[in-house]
């Protein structure tokens, strides 16, 4: 999709970088990602669920309002919806995990992805940075970078962590509003 | 470092206020992950003037840094870009910008 010639030969690029400023703790950030109760209130919603161990499992389960909203377009969701596994995880500050998602059979059979999240404290506010490797998975990749948007695929990355950080910082969001 | 807090649309609006730095956003939507050297050919600007531009919108939150190997490869951030359409273009109500948009790129192909 992307990259880079540098001294005559070319490297791909296809990962995708994300950061956003949040007014909160690193600890209200790591459970807004890793607790159902607060996945399901930002962005896409859904419930995650973590094993929150090297090898523990990741998974996402669609929420019944984007089930439902889903059905009536005439596609029914899978049980699971986003299926990987926790690579590295240390608490309120670094989750690597590996991202498939199931909803679109095309996009199910892309390469298994990789997802990094950083929490940084800095004064009063945390930088939360979303690093997304995504090598052989272009439709995936076009869906996350909110490329899809007017087709219903909803804006990617930058929109759910914009809209966790609004979440996070007044108490509500646009995907509850 | 960047000390950018929630009321910080000021730096989006400043970085973006100028036509080199929007330049450089372009080319790093078209394509992402870019070295200083890269960016730098495509500009008639010394390595220094492009370095300055980019610190601008890194310090903006508009552009994320990440090494890989030895190259320090860029990325458009397009998370202030969205924080500021939630905030202001969804107030205005996006239908009629969006219509007026729409006008605009009509009129101008007719031309």
């Amino acid at each position: 999709m992307t990259s880079t010639v540098e001294n005559g030969t070319t490297q791909t690029v296809t990962t995708q970088v994300y950061r956003v400023y949040i007014k909160t703790s690193a600890q209200a950030i790591w459970d807004a990602i890793t607790q159902p109760e607060w996945t399901n209130r930002y962005g896409y919603t859904g419930y995650v669920d973590y094993d929150l161990r090297p090898g523990g499992h990741y998974r996402v389960r669609p929420g019944e309002e984007f089930k439902s909203a889903s059905e009536a377009m005439g596609n029914k969701l899978p049980e699971i919806i986003i299926e990987g596994e926790v690579l590295e995880s240390d608490p309120p500050h670094r989750l690597v995990t590996t991202f498939k998602m199931l909803m679109d059979p095309e996009v199910a059979n892309e390469e298994t992805t990789r997802i990094t999240h950083e929490i940084k404290e800095m004064d009063g506010y945390c930088s939360l940075t979303l690093t997304h490797e995504l090598d052989g998975a272009p439709k995936l990749a076009a869906i996350l970078s909110g490329s899809q948007e007017e087709f219903g695929a909803g804006g990617g990355h930058a929109w759910v962590l914009s809209d966790l950080k609004t979440l996070l910082e007044t108490g509500s969001s646009f995907a509850n509003s | 470092m960047v000390l950018l807090v929630t009321d910080d649309d000021d730096r989006v609006f400043k970085a973006l206020a100028d036509p080199t730095r929007r330049f450089l956003l372009d080319r790093l939507f078209a394509r992402d992950g870019r070295t200083l050297t890269e960016l730098e050919s495509e500009l008639e600007m010394t390595r220094f003037g492009v370095m300055k531009h980019l610190r601008v919108l890194e310090d903006a939150g508009l552009v994320v840094t990440r090494r890989s190997g030895r190259e320090k490869l860029h990325f458009l951030n397009p998370v202030p870009i969205r924080l500021i359409h939630n905030r202001w273009i969804d107030k205005y109500n996006e239908r009629q910008v969006s219509a007026l948009a729409d006008l605009k790129a009509q009129l101008e192909e007719q031309t």
